[in-house]
């Protein structure tokens, strides 16, 4: 009898002392983590500290602690700085611009292709629409730069249809603003309806048989079922986005833009791009990038914490 | 049945062809271009070629296989790739799975956690980043490509999240059977994550191979650069002082360009259908919960 018991114990529903110890180890667990945490300690926190460049007049020759300090000068010249103030709202307007587009288009094409029946052309719309998001803004840009160009193709076809004059869509202020919108919404509209076609799959078909029974049409179903279960994946997009307000995609604008159209194509991260490499004005564009990243900051801990009161959203 | 009522039959046809032109619009660009580095150089400068290639040769792509700039940046290229990725798979699915535990297994977990999440919200920026690759003598390294971006914050999340999917059955099975953490990830938990691997393996290779800027900055030889760094050069930046005044010469010729562009673009073209199953469970698991 005695014998008996310790086995029995031993196969009890709860794990015996050996094995919990072995699902803990935690030192194993800390050793998994420790290669991506070192990494991430040089490549992401080191740099951190030379946000004090901001404050200084860095030197390369002089390095981090012999340079001169100057408090706020950098930051001082860049708001007494008009050309600061048009690139900071030409950021904004190219920002909010494709926020609303790719949230609108995505939403309304997730509608349309939720009434497609056949699943292979579903399938196959849905493929190829993706397939932009994954092409570089470099050959991107060299497509368009080709197919935009004023003998281009695009302008071919206007030409004769239209009968209009050639448009220089990337040498005029105006039309480089459309042109920079309208491709990036053509680039991601597709691969922005992921997340609505995952809320249209998460709706529950009894609703609609209900809605059937009821006299509903298609119409009324996509009003009062559809669209509404659609609403709180939008809101959650719409507020994540806020805190991009102050990126407006440099890749993309970086490979089209121009000296030609500075004045309504330039935004913070290309400004500063040229002015800290190129004519190495390190410890300003420091001072711009640490303006930005403040902003933005406090833009993303304010939109999570909307998202997550609104919509019971976490990142994990 | 609304699906039997005419005027949803009329919207239907309607939306189908909508949608076909739509998703055909975002193909048609590439479909150009591939018809024009498929044509013969005069009539493709003339921009007479538009969807089908006028004088069909191979010349362009004879050419840009026999240029020593393309082919060394094209090697750079796999390089980085190949090994950036793998790299940073290791690094961040091991990562993930610690992070995926709950705190009453491994305390440290949300301390971590933060630790990561905060350089997603915030950096040092580009001059800072420099001068650190600087310090350490990356300069010109192909290191100083694969590197700085091993550890990508938002991978990590999707991977864990996916992590803490699996059944905790699976892993208790394990460990009685005297599996160890290390044995239980491989075992266990990568079989069972092919989707969201594959999701996260595709975003990796995608970005190394399309990752242009590193190389402008970081890298000054020519034959050290990378292929899509080398693209940028002579699409965008008509800067062509890195390079061979014979490239230079090549490149008046449209079909060539077409032909480089369509090159660069190609293993994505060839890689994506493969895995492109696997990201809409990937990223809608990782990413959105209920």
């Amino acid at each position: 009898m005695e014998a008996n018991r310790v086995p029995q114990a031993d196969i009890g529903s709860k794990p015996n002392r050996k094995t919990k110890k072995r699902y803990k180890q935690p030192w194993i667990l800390h050793l998994m983590v420790l290669p991506a945490a070192i990494m991430v300690f040089i490549f992401s926190y080191i740099p951190m500290s030379g946000i004090l460049m901001a404050f200084q007049d860095y030197k390369p020759a002089l390095g981090f602690f012999d340079s001169e300090w100057v408090g706020l000068k950098h930051f001082r010249y860049m708001w007494e700085n008009d050309y600061f103030l048009q690139i900071t709202w030409n950021t904004l307007f190219f920002a909010c611009s494709k926020i609303i587009m790719n949230l609108i288009i995505p939403f309304v094409f997730a509608l349309l292709l939720n009434e497609v029946r056949k699943i292979a052309l579903k399938r196959t719309i849905q493929t190829l629409v993706y397939l932009p998001h994954f092409l570089s803004w470099v050959t991107l840009s060299g497509i368009l730069i080709d197919i935009l160009a004023q003998t281009g193709i695009i302008n071919q076809f206007l030409v004769s249809v239209f009968g209009i004059k050639p448009i220089f869509f990337l040498g005029d202020g105006s039309w480089f603003r459309f042109t920079i919108i309208a491709s990036d919404v053509w680039k991601e509209f597709g691969f922005n309806t992921i997340i609505f076609l995952a809320a249209l799959s998460g709706i529950n078909p009894a609703l609609y048989e209900a809605a059937e029974v009821d006299g509903a049409g298609r119409w009324k179903q996509t009003m009062y079922i559809t669209i509404p279960a659609l609403i709180p994946i939008g809101i959650v997009i719409a507020t994540l986005a806020l805190g991009n307000v102050l990126n407006a995609n440099f890749d993309q604008i970086f490979n089209l833009y121009s000296p030609l159209i500075y004045q309504q194509g330039d935004i913070i991260d290309t400004f500063v791009y040229r002015e800290g490499l190129l004519s190495g004005q390190f410890s300003f564009a420091t001072a711009v990038n640490l303006f930005k990243s403040v902003i933005s900051l406090i833009l993303i801990v304010i939109s999570y914490r909307l998202a997550y009161r609104f919509a019971g959203y976490r990142i994990f | 049945m609304y699906h039997k009522t005419m005027p949803y039959r009329i919207f239907s046809i309607f939306n189908n062809v909508l949608l076909t032109i739509l998703s055909l619009l975002c193909l048609l660009p590439l479909y150009h271009l591939l018809m024009v580095s498929l044509s013969a150089s005069a009539p493709a400068n003339a921009g007479l070629v538009t969807f089908w290639p006028i004088g069909f040769t191979l010349e362009a792509y004879a050419k840009t296989f026999v240029n020593t700039n393309f082919l060394s940046s094209l090697w750079v290229s796999i390089q980085r790739t190949v090994l950036g990725t793998g790299l940073a798979l290791i690094v961040n699915t091991i990562a993930a799975y610690a992070l995926s535990k709950e705190t009453r297994v491994f305390r440290a977990r949300n301390i971590y956690l933060w630790y990561f999440v905060i350089t997603m919200l915030f950096s040092g920026g580009l001059i800072p980043g420099y001068i650190l690759i600087l310090k350490l003598g990356l300069m010109n390294t192909l290191l100083a490509l694969i590197l700085p971006g091993l550890v990508a914050v938002f991978n990590i999340i999707l991977l864990l999240n996916f992590f803490r999917t699996v059944p905790k059955d699976l892993e208790e099975a394990a460990f009685i059977d005297g599996a160890g953490h290390l044995q239980t990830f491989i075992k266990i938990y990568l079989p069972v994550s092919v989707p969201v691997i594959a999701t996260v393996s595709l975003f990796m290779m995608v970005g190394h191979w399309n990752s242009y800027f590193d190389g402008i900055i970081y890298i000054r030889d020519a034959e050290k650069l990378p292929l899509a760094t080398f693209m940028q050069t002579i699409i965008v930046q008509a800067d062509m002082s890195k390079l061979d005044p014979e490239v230079v010469a090549n490149l008046s010729q449209r079909t060539i360009r077409a032909s480089q562009i369509f090159i660069s673009a190609l293993p994505i073209l060839l890689v994506y259908p493969f895995l492109q199953r696997y990201f809409v469970t990937g990223i809608v698991v990782g990413a959105v919960k209920e």
